[in-house]
């Protein structure tokens, strides 16, 4: 039962006003990271105030203003966008804090824009998950590129402005080329931008060509979901500092692509249209493409933003993986696996940037022993690497065993051996690092493999580099633990991630109401 | 079409309209009366300023949503010829008022540091511009709007052959109204078929909008009236082919002139307000060519414009191209693309302006619009910087800002005509997202180019200009709603008498 409730809109407010005053505040540094914090705080209470009825299963509703003749900005929150929205605001928290910790340690410059462009981007990533049609979604979603693009470029450096041009080139691109034709063609069909559940568009009136066209363009469209071949911009997209790595490349701005495929999938087409149209078979194939390129590629690489840069972009095609079984547990998975893997990979990220804060090490062949060093970064940095590869009892087993069930289910061997082969993969290339960490002697072994190293790599040397030739920051001494603020965060995802693998109800619930 | 009129003197109590044409003439005689160069100038600005209150006040006072001419005012001129005095406003014209005032205004606001010679008669020749520029958007009488349409070409003259910055200056002004000569004989020609046709069949002559209207045309002479006004306007738009004199008058011109040309599309104007519903079965059965010629503007201006070092070049190409995209959108014939191109050249008349208001800042502290010259301008003018970035971002059609609902809507009323149509448009989009924004990185990210002095950063007189334009276009893009309501209701009844 739909409600009125001005709720969606407050929540993208909270972060916008956090953007002012961090603006406001740029001369005083601690008033101005309260402030962020307190704009997190508060949107996250908002999203939380907004379970309850989202959980008995009505759907919040708000108008804000006309803004075409056919179509208004509007808002609808229901539990896929509740879910989103939760994942990225709890996550602000927690990257606020941990931002905090990691770029005084570094002593960066530009902090105030650099906690302002967070703000907005959450504010953009509030507007696309509650967004009630097409148009409000797109315009967020833009929104949303330009934003990071901001955070991408922070050094300033030539690598981070290349960056930010791939980065540019292929979110612009994609979504003008496919996503803006995709829905003006669904307009054209359908009559209407809105979001609806059991989707807008019909086999009776529409053509298939027309549909499958439509289809392929949506998916071409997103780009922020890292689907092969526009997946180049995220590995491009580690020159950025770590904190905008974590939450961004691993939640907002990727999830926001995955979720537009989510959107398209259930509230435009509808599950059984696209079982009439066949098409989610051909989307599987893509996802399982991009699954196995994206593992067997991170073998090669040594540089661990990189390494997790990949990863992410099989991870996302796990999720479209998942709803494109069309089978419930396989679509429970691919949703669930959006709040999942936000978690573990976050701890990830945050682990990453603590042992750089420690020691300025960056690769695998460094980190040598690092786990007596840094103990309880590495414990995290396991845990959530253990989530990704889904170890049971961590939250990252749920999610693969419902994938796997919803292969069988969906009659779809090949997805089946897929994901076993893509989970061994990623098996060997954390656990190879869980192993050095924390068994292997401190005295280097130097790096796996030969030949020509990887562009990513390449260009994420030139970009560190670069960045420490400006802060003028030297290699460490002892290496030891350097900010509890950076620390703290990162194992709070890694408690969280266990604890959603212990206890997992919550979550479950509501993905079940995604799917009512 | 059954148009109602509403008189001025009815609906506001004085002629608005008429006030808006001959109080800039009227205060050009003031301005030349002045004798100290300051005071003059200061004169000219209010002027300016006077003139852009009464249109906004016009607009604030016009009823959205209807298809009435408002604020009409008739008179009988050439009685014999049936030329008569007629003016009045409806939803296609309305948008263009303000910003016709709006454009001058800030032309004259650049132009306070940049004119040195001869001051007075530049503001003249600016205002008489202004002058004539209004008689264009509210002209009912087919014969009154051609008056204005080549009056425009005296104060042009002048200012590009005088006041022009390019070496060639002399020769862009000469070709310049020779092209729009030639164009604009054709168009006589078809508006006086227009005005025999009425004679034909009514007995006496008349060139009034309203009467036009009412009076059937026969096929082959709606197609040949047709060509014959396309062809005028199409040189004047510019669509591809005719759009030639564009980038040398952009290049030799002063930049005042270029923003004029390239934020006040008369011709795109004279398309939808004449074309479409007096021949409007010509129009039907020949907008497959006039779309194709858009679609050919489009592509062609987008890839030109990707490897232009020269920034005045680069925003000539560009606004051929979106030209014709809001070629694309009236042609769509219905009401999405034709609220979408007016949207559109709305935008285009701010963005237009910006950019080059920007440019010629560039042109003042560096000498040059090449891109030679320019290089990791950010650094030294963030200010600078971020507003050509936003305007850029308008241009190209970005959620938020102004571009984006005309655009949207092109697209739409493009893909209700065939989805092929939209796709080429589509690729229009982003051909602007690419030359803009490689133009961009290059000019102004990056290491800064070796100078003997930094580029100073926008002052505080120019950066509230270019603040103004950034709060319009965040305005507009943000709630187009209002603008768009302004047009509803002719558009409509354009679209029900074109069907």
């Amino acid at each position: 039962m739909p409600i009125e409730s001005i709720k969606p809109f407050l929540a993208l407010m909270a972060s916008l006003t956090g953007a002012a005053l961090v603006l406001a505040f740029r001369a005083r540094p601690n008033l101005r990271e309260a402030c962020s914090l307190a704009a997190s705080v508060a949107q996250f209470l908002l999203v939380l105030s907004m379970v309850p009825p989202i959980m008995a299963g009505d759907t919040l509703h708000h108008t804000l203003f006309s803004f075409l003749p056919q179509v208004a900005i509007e808002f609808r929150v229901d539990a896929l966008g509740l879910l989103f929205a939760a994942t990225a605001s709890s996550l602000w928290i927690l990257t606020t804090i941990y931002s905090i910790g990691y770029m005084r340690v570094l002593e960066e410059h530009g902090q105030t824009r650099f906690y302002a462009l967070f703000a907005l981007a959450l504010s953009a990533t509030m507007g696309l998950a509650f967004a009630a049609n097409l148009v409000t979604f797109y315009i967020f979603f833009e929104a949303l590129t330009f934003i990071t693009y901001g955070l991408v470029t922070h050094h300033g450096t030539d690598e981070s402005l290349a960056a930010g041009r791939k980065y540019l080139g292929y979110h612009l691109g994609t979504s003008i080329a496919f996503l803006l034709p995709a829905i003006i063609g669904t307009y054209a069909l359908s009559g209407t931008f809105s979001f609806q559940a059991g989707g807008v568009l019909s086999a009776a009136t529409d053509s298939p060509v027309a549909l499958t066209i439509i289809y392929f363009l949506f998916l071409g469209g997103v780009g922020k979901a890292a689907m092969m071949p526009f997946h180049a911009w995220l590995p491009a997209a580690m020159v950025a500092p770590v904190p905008v790595s974590a939450l961004l490349h691993a939640v907002a701005v990727v999830n926001a692509g995955v979720f537009c495929v989510f959107r398209v999938i259930l509230d435009i087409f509808g599950v059984d249209l696209l079982r009439q149209l066949n098409l989610g078979t051909p989307t599987v194939i893509i996802a399982s493409v991009t699954i196995l390129l994206a593992s067997f590629y991170a073998f090669r690489l040594d540089n661990l933003k990189a390494l997790l840069a990949y990863s992410t972009i099989g991870q996302l095609s796990y999720m479209i993986m998942g709803i494109a079984l069309l089978s419930p547990r396989g679509m429970t998975g691919g949703v669930m696996h959006l709040g999942v893997h936000s978690f573990s990979k976050i701890t990830l990220f945050f682990c990453v940037g603590l042992i750089y804060l420690a020691s300025r090490k960056t690769k695998i062949s460094e980190m040598n022993g690092i786990g007596q060093q840094l103990p309880w970064t590495m414990a995290a940095f396991a845990v959530g690497a253990l989530s990704i590869v889904g170890l049971p009892l961590t939250a990252g087993f749920l999610t693969k065993w419902y994938l796997l069930t919803g292969s069988l289910e969906a009659h779809q061997l090949a997805a089946f051996f897929v994901l076993l082969v893509s989970t061994l993969l990623s098996a060997a290339y954390y656990l190879r690092i869980v192993r050095r960490a924390f068994f292997a002697p401190t005295v280097g072994e130097g790096r796996p493999g030969t030949g020509e190293r990887p562009e990513v790599e390449k260009l994420l040397e030139r970009a560190e580099e670069a960045a420490e030739a400006e802060t003028g920051q030297a290699g460490a001494g002892r290496v030891r633990e350097v900010s509890y603020f950076a620390l703290i965060p990162a194992v709070v995802t890694a408690a969280i991630t266990v604890a959603l693998g212990i206890y997992p109800a919550f979550l479950l619930k509501l993905v079940g109401q995604v799917f009512r | 079409m059954d148009v109602n009129e509403i008189r001025a003197m009815e609906q506001i109590g004085f002629p608005i309209l008429t006030v808006l044409i001959f109080f800039p003439v009227l205060w050009a005689s003031l301005v030349n009366l002045i004798k100290d160069e300051r005071l003059a100038w200061r004169t000219a600005l209010l002027g300016a300023v006077v003139e852009l209150g009464l249109a906004v006040f016009m607009a604030v006072s016009f009823t959205p949503g209807v298809s009435d001419i408002q604020f009409a005012e008739h008179f009988r001129w050439i009685a014999t010829s049936g030329v008569d005095y007629h003016v009045g406003v409806d939803g296609i014209s309305v948008l263009f008022i303000p910003l016709t005032a709006f454009v001058t205004l800030m032309v004259m606001l650049f132009s306070w540091t940049t004119v040195r010679f001869r001051p007075k008669s530049y503001l003249m020749a600016l205002l008489v511009l202004e002058a004539a520029t209004m008689g264009i958007f509210v002209s009912l009488d087919l014969v009154l709007f051609f008056v204005f349409w080549e009056l425009i070409l005296v104060p042009s003259y002048f200012l590009l052959r005088l006041w022009g910055i390019g070496p060639e200056r002399q020769y862009a002004a000469v070709k310049y109204v020779m092209y729009m000569l030639a164009g604009s004989a054709p168009m006589l020609a078809g508006i006086v078929l227009l005005g025999v046709n009425h004679y034909n069949q009514t007995g006496t002559y008349s060139f009034d909008f309203l009467d036009l209207l009412a009076v059937p045309v026969p096929l082959g002479l709606q197609t040949a009236a047709f060509f014959l006004l396309a062809f005028g306007l199409a040189v004047k738009a510019p669509l591809f082919p005719f759009h030639t004199w564009m980038p040398a008058v952009f290049m030799q011109g002063p930049i005042g002139v270029g923003m004029f040309l390239a934020g006040l599309k008369v011709g795109v104007y004279g398309f939808v307000r004449f074309t479409l519903p007096l021949v409007p079965d010509a129009a039907r059965e020949w907008s497959w060519l006039i779309a194709a010629l858009g679609i050919t503007a489009i592509i062609y201006g987008g890839l030109i414009a990707l490897v232009q070092p020269n920034l005045r070049r680069l925003l000539a190409f560009a606004s051929v191209s979106h030209v014709g995209l809001a070629m694309v959108g009236v042609f769509s014939l219905n009401v999405q693309g034709l609220q979408g191109a007016l949207l559109l050249i709305f935008n285009l008349g701010i963005v237009s302006t910006g950019l080059f208001f920007l440019t010629g800042v560039l042109y003042a502290r560096t000498g040059s619009s090449e891109l030679s010259a320019f290089g990791g301008i950010a650094r030294h003018a963030p200010l600078l910087a971020t507003f050509f970035f936003i305007i850029g971002l308008a241009a190209i059609g970005l959620p938020g800002t102004s571009g984006f609902p005309g655009e949207f809507l092109v697209l739409v009323g493009a893909f209700g005509v065939h989805w092929a149509l939209a796709g080429i448009a589509v690729v229009g989009v982003i051909l602007t997202a690419a030359y803009f924004l490689s133009y961009y990185e290059r000019a102004f990210l990056g290491p800064p180019v070796v100078h003997e002095r930094r580029i100073p950063d926008l002052r505080l007189r120019e950066s509230a200009l270019a603040a103004v334009l950034a709060v319009v276009i965040f305005w507009i893009g943000l709630f187009p709603a209002p603008f768009l309501d302004m047009t509803s209701g002719s558009v409509q009844a354009l679209v029900e008498r074109m069907n």
